[in-house]
């Protein structure tokens, strides 16, 4: 047990590497990318759940770990690990897998051996980032993600491909270039990559508080960019209306917003604590601001796309509010978004499919043509809303409440503006796709309802978003362990308890108390 | 002392030497009409000879031969067999490339060897005249191949271009060597190193070091010394650049390390913010201009100077660290070079009918392995992980850093943002799907024969192990820079009176 437990992250790591050698080596015939490409991130989602079933609720500190010497100078580790942080993160990237292929299985009819390839590297370099505890191999996962979400925009983008791609690569790659000095100038002074020995480090004060400051807010700039954070947040808009759905629907969020939990206020909690205040600002800007946009939009992607950057703020209005209950909450609510983002894609990405268009003024009137569609599109956009016992309520309750009382009241209500205006655009536009009166498009172009491939998808979901609402205790069961004790926070790894006693670094001041 | 017979110092250099007269004689006596493909396959056995016999030369202890001129040691190993590699890759790809009724193939494969046996000597050599006569060596070989299509208005020009500014450039390096030489009586180099810091007329010194460093920027293409080569590349036949953007770049940087590390280490306050400048200015100038270019070689052309920049980046590191980075960069740049220099000769053809960005519309339809190579080379290029490309930006940038150049490390790395854009703008293109109206470009590619898929492997492989699995490349760098900052000093201390009269 303990050696399959030691290798099970190498092996989620390795599974879709795997997977793509297999998709390029076998010839492109009778969907056989589709199948080695299912079956492949299928095997991979059963071995990410192998992880929260032996999960030890309780313990602190990293689990399932491997550490072994990668490159001995400079000193890069292969250091991979989980905790309460990633563990939902990893299976939620597995889960995500095969919906990505599933709903990827007619509309991608062209080059398939490309297209699964690179999705299934795409996985691989998702889950390097989740798991990785060694900041360069970290940074190697961060730049890696990019490449196979650059070249599928570029390649199947609906109208402008390579233009949103040229776009997407540049707006996240030239942040990393001060992450990587960052990251450089980090080990130049400490000779270490690995992320437990520099946040001792950076607690004990090795460093100098100027430049210091710097390095976090380079770390912060590469995240923000990636989240994507108002004024940041340019490239969303034309990458979500330009990526094929499987690869939007992973695009934006997670990476972005665990990155900053784990490796901006994991690693300089101070310094997180003094750009905080910012933070919040530019994050209820990007609420607003989002929601006001996606009220505008008439092209659905682009709706998607700033609904997307008002709910990303939330969260990371809940991270920067430095609760305990925002955490748990905001880490909560990333998979919310993930999994109802996800079905969103689908369902508009079908709609897509059957009218080539996602202007919405063409749409009306869908309901009565595809029940299926509308019942499931209303019940997401419900989900997405806040409905009570659906999941994004937890979340955003969790937040809000946290904002309320450990922030400020005015802050909270303008959020929480925020979250009405998103109930008007998403009610609105289901408003506007699946009721009123036929349009002429819809009655001249007959489509035939979800597909057993598509409802093989969606169902899941929707379970899921009934059960991640009704019973958020077995997600936030690990989640709060992460969220829990400040000296735990996004979490140190802790071999004994005497080390950690050593080491409690207050959460009002930062210091560190023997 | 020193039992090792002098002839194994070089040989290396002897075998590259008896392969290209051999080639050329055989050349020679062929009958008109014959042929001359074989040269070719003579000519990359020599070459892999030759690369055996450097890594053999690691089990020699580390000294010099023919009285203090050539040295071997972890580090010239290192250039040699990276040299050697360079060169087979050239010779692999020139194989399949180069049309079969092409006048004097000899020639052309002589040349290629000679050259190699110049850029190796360049590495090894210990005494500024052989410096000398080696540049020379490999420059002529340069000149001449630059312009092989003879047939194109851009060969000779390329040539003539080539030819002149860099004869001016080496003219640069012999009177610096002069007044080293009446700055410090000798030209051997250890002999400099030591009598330097003591010498009576510093300034001379200081213009010595001034007019050589002129001499080997040029060959490396840094800017301000950059103009020759886009014109240069973007007339010479397409294995040809594969080869000079690569092998005598090494060489001339190998020459650059020696001469900040070794023959003027007390220079060192002058030495770093001078070099500091250069590199900003390379990638800066490299960088903005490719990104408005339309000729893909040109674009190259201009990303190899920003490349030469993020080399000399880590120069601004600490001894041992600065040297073993700045090899490994060399490295990693001649296997991702090479490797997109191939690519790009099999898509526009030896004579280049499509030579514009827009004409690799398509490419990954067209020839769907070409286009992944091409894609994989331009990631290696922009600097993505787990390619040979990223390590050599990544040591170069962390040793800036380690010796305190943050700022240059910024730029560094801001400047391989903005290559992104040009890289990437070309991977894009040949992502595109073919424009229906321009129809099928009616160029049929060269049929890839065994040869150049040797030739694309090796590359491949090399980038990919440099970017994996670093780790033995590195401690071959690190062994190298821990022989060049620790000269054997007692070889040349017996030897002060035998030295430079014999020479001259």
């Amino acid at each position: 047990m303990n050696a399959i437990n030691q290798s099970i992250l190498t092996g989620i790591l390795l599974a879709p590497l795997a997977g793509a050698v297999l998709v390029v080596l076998f010839p492109d015939r009778k969907k056989l990318p589709n199948w080695i490409a299912l079956l492949t991130s299928l095997v991979t989602f059963g071995l990410t759940l192998h992880l929260p079933s032996h999960f030890i609720y309780g313990q602190n500190g990293f689990q399932f770990q491997t550490n072994i010497p990668w490159i001995d100078n400079p000193a890069i580790f292969y250091h991979v690990g989980i905790d309460g942080l990633s563990l939902w993160l990893v299976v939620l990237t597995g889960l995500l897998a095969p919906i990505g292929v599933l709903a990827s299985w007619n509309a991608i009819t062209e080059r398939r051996k490309i297209y699964f390839a690179l999705f299934l590297v795409q996985q691989t370099a998702m889950f390097g980032v989740f798991i990785s505890l060694d900041l360069m191999l970290y940074y190697g996962f961060w730049e890696l993600s990019l490449v196979p979400m650059a070249v599928l925009i570029a390649m199947y983008g609906r109208k402008d491909g390579p233009k949103a791609a040229l776009k997407f690569f540049l707006f996240t790659f030239i942040p990393s270039a001060p992450l990587l000095v960052a990251i450089l100038w980090l080990y130049a002074r400490t000779n270490t990559f690995d992320f437990h020995t520099l946040q001792i480090l950076i607690a004990q004060g090795s460093f100098a508080a100027g430049p210091l400051c710097w390095v976090a807010f380079a770390f912060l700039f590469a995240f923000a960019v990636k989240v994507p954070l108002f004024p940041l947040h340019g490239w969303l808009a034309d990458t979500y209306s330009e990526a094929p759905v499987a690869m939007a629907m992973i695009v934006a969020g997670k990476l972005g917003l665990y990155s900053m939990l784990r490796f901006h206020i994991g690693l300089f909690p101070v310094q997180a604590r003094a750009f905080a205040p910012y933070l919040i600002a530019l994050a209820v800007i990007g609420i607003l601001y989002g929601a006001c946009l996606a009220l505008a939009q008439r092209d659905y992607w682009r709706l998607l796309a700033f609904a997307a950057l008002s709910h990303l703020s939330l969260i990371v209005l809940g991270i920067y509010g430095f609760t305990f209950t925002g955490s748990s909450g905001a880490i909560y609510q990333i998979l919310n978004h993930s999994v109802i983002d996800a079905a969103l894609f689908v369902l508009l990405g079908a709609l897509y499919d059957r009218y080539a268009t996602s202007q919405i003024n063409t749409y009306g009137g869908l309901a009565s043509n595809l029940p299926h569609t509308a019942t499931l599109f209303v019940f997401t956009s419900l989900a997405m809303v806040g409905l009570p016992l659906l999941n994004n309520f937890v979340g955003e309750f969790l937040i809000l409440s946290s904002t309320f009382i450990g922030i400020s009241r005015s802050w909270t209500i303008a959020a929480s503006l925020g979250v009405i205006l998103g109930a008007a655009y998403m009610l609105w536009l289901v408003q506007r796709i699946f009721y009123g009166p036929k349009s002429e498009m819809v009655t001249s172009k007959p489509a035939p309802d979800l597909r057993l491939g598509e409802l093989a998808v969606l169902c899941p979901l929707a379970i899921l978003m009934v059960v991640m609402g009704l019973a958020p205790s077995i997600w936030l069961q690990a989640i709060e362990q992460a969220a829990h004790s400040p000296q735990s926070r996004f979490s140190a790894v802790v071999p004994s308890g005497s080390v950690r006693s050593s080491f409690i670094v207050s959460p009002v001041s930062g210091e560190v108390q023997r | 002392m020193n039992p090792v017979p002098d002839i194994y110092r070089i040989l290396p250099e002897v075998v590259l030497t008896l392969t290209g007269v051999a080639v050329m004689l055989i050349d020679a006596s062929l009958p008109f009409g014959f042929p001359r493909r074989p040269l070719g396959w003579i000519a990359a056995i020599g070459t892999t000879v030759a690369l055996w016999a450097s890594l053999w030369q690691l089990s020699l202890p580390q000294g010099t031969g023919f009285y203090n001129t050539v040295e071997t040691s972890a580090f010239t190993i290192f250039f040699h067999v990276l040299i050697c590699g360079i060169v087979l890759v050239a010779l692999l790809l020139s194989l399949d490339t180069l049309p079969e009724d092409s006048h004097h193939q000899g020639e052309y494969y002589a040349l290629i060897v000679f050259g190699a046996v110049g850029m190796c000597l360049l590495t090894g050599a210990v005494e500024l005249l052989l410096v000398f006569v080696a540049l020379e060596i490999s420059s002529i070989a340069t000149y001449i191949l630059a312009g092989y299509r003879k047939a194109t208005g851009r060969g000779p020009e390329a040539a003539i271009k080539y030819f002149l500014l860099g004869s001016f450039a080496t003219a640069f390096l012999l009177y610096g060597i002069a007044m080293v030489f009446g700055a410090t009586g000798t030209t051997q180099i250890y002999e400099i190193a030591r009598l330097a810091p003591s010498a009576t007329n510093h300034s001379l010194v200081l213009a010595a070091a001034a007019l050589m460093l002129v001499g080997i920027l040029f060959k490396v293409s840094a800017a301000p010394f950059h103009l020759w080569t886009p014109d240069v590349y973007e007339g010479a036949p397409g294995p040809v650049v594969a080869l000079m953007s690569t092998a005598p770049k090494a060489a001339a940087f190998a020459l650059l390390l020696r001469l900040v590390f070794e023959l003027f280490p007390s220079l060192h306050a002058i030495w770093t913010p001078l070099l500091w400048a250069v590199a900003v200015l390379s990638m800066t100038v490299g960088n903005l201009v490719a990104l408005r270019q339309q000729n893909v070689k040109r674009m190259l052309a201009y990303s190899s100077i920003a490349h030469a920049g993020y080399l000399l980046a880590a120069f601004a590191g600490f001894g041992t660290s600065g040297i073993a980075a700045a090899s490994f960069y060399t490295a990693a740049y001649a296997a991702m070079n090479v490797g997109i220099f191939a690519v790009i000769t099999l898509v526009s053809g030896y004579d280049e009918e499509l030579p514009f960005i827009q004409d690799f519309r398509g490419l990954i339809y067209r020839a769907p392995l070409l286009g992944s190579l091409l894609i994989f080379f331009l990631v290696s290029l922009t600097g993505i992980p787990f390619t040979g490309g990223f390590f050599g930006k990544f040591y170069s940038f962390s040793v800036a850093i380690e010796g305190g150049a943050v700022w240059l490390a910024i730029i560094g790395l801001l400047n391989s943002g903005l290559a992104a854009a040009y890289y990437l703008r070309l991977a894009l293109v040949a992502v595109q799907p073919a424009d229906p109206k321009q129809g099928e470009p009616s160029i049929s590619n060269p049929p890839v024969g065994i040869a150049v898929k040797a030739a694309l492997a090796f590359a491949v492989l090399a980038t990919l192990i440099l970017g994996i699995a670093p780790g033995e490349v590195l401690r071959a760098a690190e062994a190298g820079a821990h022989s060049l900052q620790a000269p054997p000093a007692q070889n040349s201390a017996p030897l002060d009176d035998a030295l430079t009269p014999q020479e001259r």
